[in-house]
């Protein structure tokens, strides 16, 4: 379909009508970016076009745009349950987590996604088990939307024994091995190289080891990582060795209170992709449905060894980089525009309008989810907190790392030792 | 895995067409020599490490290992490696073979940098073995220190065993982040669930007048990153022992190679053997003073060690071999025995290996110790260009004989 288009017409690119950023005028205070439905769906390189009119309209917009829904409706009733459920699970969650932190559960850096859920339900319910997710400090809702229970993440979030890296990790550090989410990261940019090992590792299994893998790893990112070496190196290696990665950028614009547009020279992140051999995808990222097409085309592009895909998702998060920002810097003009077009309502909407689901079904959804995440909080506080004794474990997959003591012994066998030999 | 190490064990060794190995030297073929070396069984050649306590286990130990290094030794200790001649090499290609036999032992094993596929790498270790196992499975990457150490760190969570090639040590500065963020803190923080087998290997160190950038001692930098295990090879033998026992490891390991150190000749036995990465090795044993190296500096030690027993001293040289951890077992014991430390290293003075070694002893052996320790490092300089200086920024054998003479005055 339109990746077809955007490879064989990689060089030169097609020539865009419509741009979306604004050039900055010298007065320059905030987003100015227009509040383009139009503009979004005629720009992301043809892909969507079609199905705008396949859609009912979404969510109270300046669209003036209603189509009836057609007969094709783009998800069936299980499928558009599954997803909502997700929806409202990443945003209950994260409501709750903002609560306990305020409560005095929780404490550092931590970072919520309201606002952004239909980048990850849109992209990780089309996942297997086997394939890779990996995020940044903004991870919560990605781990569980590929499966990780939310009482593994509020334990986490807690810092129990629970948890599920048992404490250790964090809130910007969500690992988990058995639904291969592989962090959760705090530095940005640094997952980005971590996922192009585990797509390379698929590439592996296929190709060396004759294995049948066709497993592809998401990693997720932002505007700010857009501007980062190791996003430019990995576009590099990724397109150069064709691997099965698609590179999501979640253009929230704001990377803590640098505006995306006072940092980039080019703010269009998806004509990068171009630039490197691969297609690149703009999609209105508070959409689920759209979002999950164009990830349904990345994702199969990826499975059949056809190599990478840049996507940009343009969302926005509600609240601020971290519960420590006081979000000063954003235009309330700008929150309302977002708020208006909660991914949350669009979905709901599009469910009831095309019969997918009646009212009831949707609240008794959100009513289990609000019980999951309620007996998340109440496990995770009568988990017990790590004890004395973890702290030196798991250091080494190896423990003879410790090395070897002055009596001899490996200081990992000392029973001692892992009492803590520093003074902790 | 722990038995690997655990001393000879019960590996039967079939001495076997011993008279098929002709004394040769290796020309590097790497299809035919690797296949024909390996018949008959293995024999698992441990460091030697018995943990059994009490008794005095330095005089066994180094029996079981080939002590003379390279000519510099005195007395060599013939017919340590049983009666098998063994096969001569030099250096890098001693990794070379301890890479190939482990990449012929486990298709997980691959390796990344860059030119190490199409051009057998910027040494040679890697040479020939992109045409035998095929350009994904030794990898020439684009020049992005940061990112195909990130790429390695991934695929070894995912299931692979990389071994990323730092053309230079140097360059590895710009794989920092993920070196220190990702390698050494992720088995950690994911709470024992992902573990990252990945070797990082390179030359390092002072070389020929290369400049200030590409003479550079890394170990200092990654010492303190938790979650690492750092060797450092000096002779041939130990070079393919600590390649294959670091691709073996499920730690991440930094084994540190030195660029003057390549072309070092030695003649290794021909039976497969793993090294203990924690162990250090005894060069030369001693009575009057304990003298702790690393790397090159091994060499100047020995060089230095002659000196010293023509004027009447019986220094014993340890080479660490392990920088992180320390080998406090071996270190100790001498210690015990000569209650003299003096250690020489290329790191520089400040915070370098010799530091933190110093900081060990002195906490663990105090009470042994009749005199200061005495640590010789190289300047803390950017190492110059000009010849002259530059060999004034390392540690020369004649100030290691001075350091001796003080310290046993």
């Amino acid at each position: 379909m339109a990746f077809a288009r955007s490879i064989h017409h990689l060089h030169p690119l097609p020539p865009v009508s419509n741009t979306r950023g604004l050039k900055p005028s010298p007065l320059f205070l905030g987003s100015i970016r227009p509040d383009s439905h139009t503009h979004t769906i005629t720009r992301s390189s043809v892909s969507v076009s079609s199905s705008a009119q396949r859609r009912s309209a979404v969510a109270a917009n300046v669209s003036d745009v209603k189509t009836k829904p057609a007969a094709n409706l783009l998800v069936t009733k299980e499928e558009g349950l599954e997803v909502y459920e997700d929806l409202i699970l990443g945003r209950v969650f994260e409501d709750m987590c903002a609560q306990m932190y305020y409560r005095g559960k929780m404490f550092g850096f931590v970072h919520l996604y309201n606002g952004q859920e239909a980048v990850s339900s849109g992209f990780i319910k089309l996942l297997k088990q086997g394939d890779s997710v990996v995020s940044t400090y903004r991870d919560h809702v990605h781990a569980l939307s590929k499966g990780v229970p939310a009482r593994a993440v509020m334990s986490e979030l807690f810092g129990k024994t629970t948890g599920c890296c048992r404490g250790q990790g964090g809130s910007m550090h969500m690992f988990s091995a058995e639904h291969n989410v592989l962090g959760g990261f705090a530095f940005i940019g640094e997952g980005i190289p971590v996922a192009t090992g585990a797509a390379f590792t698929s590439k592996y299994k296929r190709e060396v080891l004759k294995e049948d893998c066709d497993d592809v790893t998401l990693a997720f990112f932002g505007d700010g990582t857009a501007n980062n070496g190791q996003f430019f190196e990995c576009l590099n290696m990724a397109a150069l060795w064709k691997l099965p990665i698609i590179f999501v950028v979640e253009n929230n614009l704001w990377a803590i209170g640098m505006s995306h547009l006072r940092a980039t020279s080019d703010p269009e992140i998806w004509k990068k992709g171009p630039a490197f051999g691969m297609p690149g995808v703009h999609v209105d990222g508070m959409d689920v449905l759209k979002v999950r097409e164009v990830a349904k085309e990345a994702i199969g592009r990826a499975r059949r060894g056809e190599g990478p895909t840049l996507v940009e998702c343009e969302t926005y998060r509600f609240r601020g980089h971290s519960l420590a920002d006081p979000d000063e810097l954003r235009d309330p003009d700008e929150k309302a525009r977002y708020a208006a077009r909660d991914p949350i309502t669009q979905f709901k909407k599009y469910l009831i309008e095309n019969k997918l689901a009646s009212e009831a079904e949707l609240k008794a959804i959100e009513k289990k989810i609000d019980e999951v995440v309620e007996d998340a909080v109440e496990f995770a506080d009568e988990s017990p907190a790590p004890s004395r004794s973890q702290l030196l474990e798991n250091v080494f997959a190896d423990p003879r790392g410790f090395g070897i003591g002055p009596d001899g012994r490996y200081r990992c066998e000392d029973p001692k030792f892992t009492e803590g030999t520093a003074q902790v | 895995m722990a038995s690997i190490f655990q001393g000879i064990g019960a590996a039967t060794s079939s001495l076997s067409s011993s008279a098929s190995f002709e004394t040769k030297i290796l020309q590097f073929n790497s299809l035919r020599s690797v296949s024909g070396r390996k018949c008959g069984s293995v024999v698992m050649r441990a460091g030697g490490a018995n943990m059994d306590s009490g008794s005095n286990k330095i005089g066994g130990r180094a029996d079981q290992l080939v002590t003379n290094a390279v000519a510099t030794k005195a007395d060599t200790q013939a017919a340590s490696t049983a009666s098998k001649p063994g096969h001569e090499l030099l250096l890098f290609e001693a990794l070379r073979e301890g890479l190939e036999e482990e990449m012929e032992r486990d298709a997980l094993v691959c390796v990344m940098g860059e030119d190490v596929g199409h051009y057998g790498g910027s040494y040679k270790v890697t040479k020939g073995l992109a045409e035998k196992y095929s350009d994904l499975r030794v990898l020439d990457t684009p020049i992005a220190e940061n990112s195909f150490t990130g790429m390695g760190i991934g695929a070894a969570m995912t299931g692979l065993r990389p071994i990323i090639e730092g053309m230079n040590m140097g360059f590895l500065l710009l794989a920092f982040n993920q070196i220190s963020n990702n390698c050494g803190m992720l088995h950690y923080t994911s709470g024992g669930q992902f573990k990252i087998p990945i070797v990082i290997r390179g030359p390092g160190g002072v070389g020929r007048q290369l400049g200030a950038e590409h003479s550079q001692r890394l170990e200092s930098y990654f010492q303190s990153i938790p979650g690492i295990q750092m060797v450092a090879c000096s002779t041939p033998y130990n070079a393919k022992g600590l390649m294959k026992a670091a691709i073996r490891s499920d730690n991440p390991v930094i084994l540190f190679e030195h660029v003057l150190l390549y072309n070092l000749k030695e003649r290794i036995p021909d039976e497969e053997y793993v090294l203990n990465l924690e162990e250090a090795e005894m060069v030369r044993p001693g009575e009057h003073i304990t003298i702790l190296t690393y790397s090159r500096m091994r060499y100047h030690v020995m060089q230095a060690a002659k000196t010293l027993v023509n004027k009447g001293y019986d220094p014993e040289v340890i080479d660490i071999r392990s920088l992180k951890p320390f080998d406090l077992y071996t270190i100790g014991n001498s210690i015990k025995k000569t209650h003299r430390v003096l250690i020489v290293e290329e790191c520089m003075r400040t915070g370098g290996i010799g530091a933190s070694l110093t900081a060990a002893i002195t906490e663990n052996f105090h009470d042994y110790l009749d005199a200061p320790i005495m640590c010789l490092s190289s300047q803390d300089v950017p190492t110059p260009y000009a010849g002259t200086l530059e060999e004034w920024t390392v540690v020369q054998p004649p100030q290691i004989v001075a350091a001796v003479e003080q310290l046993c005055r």
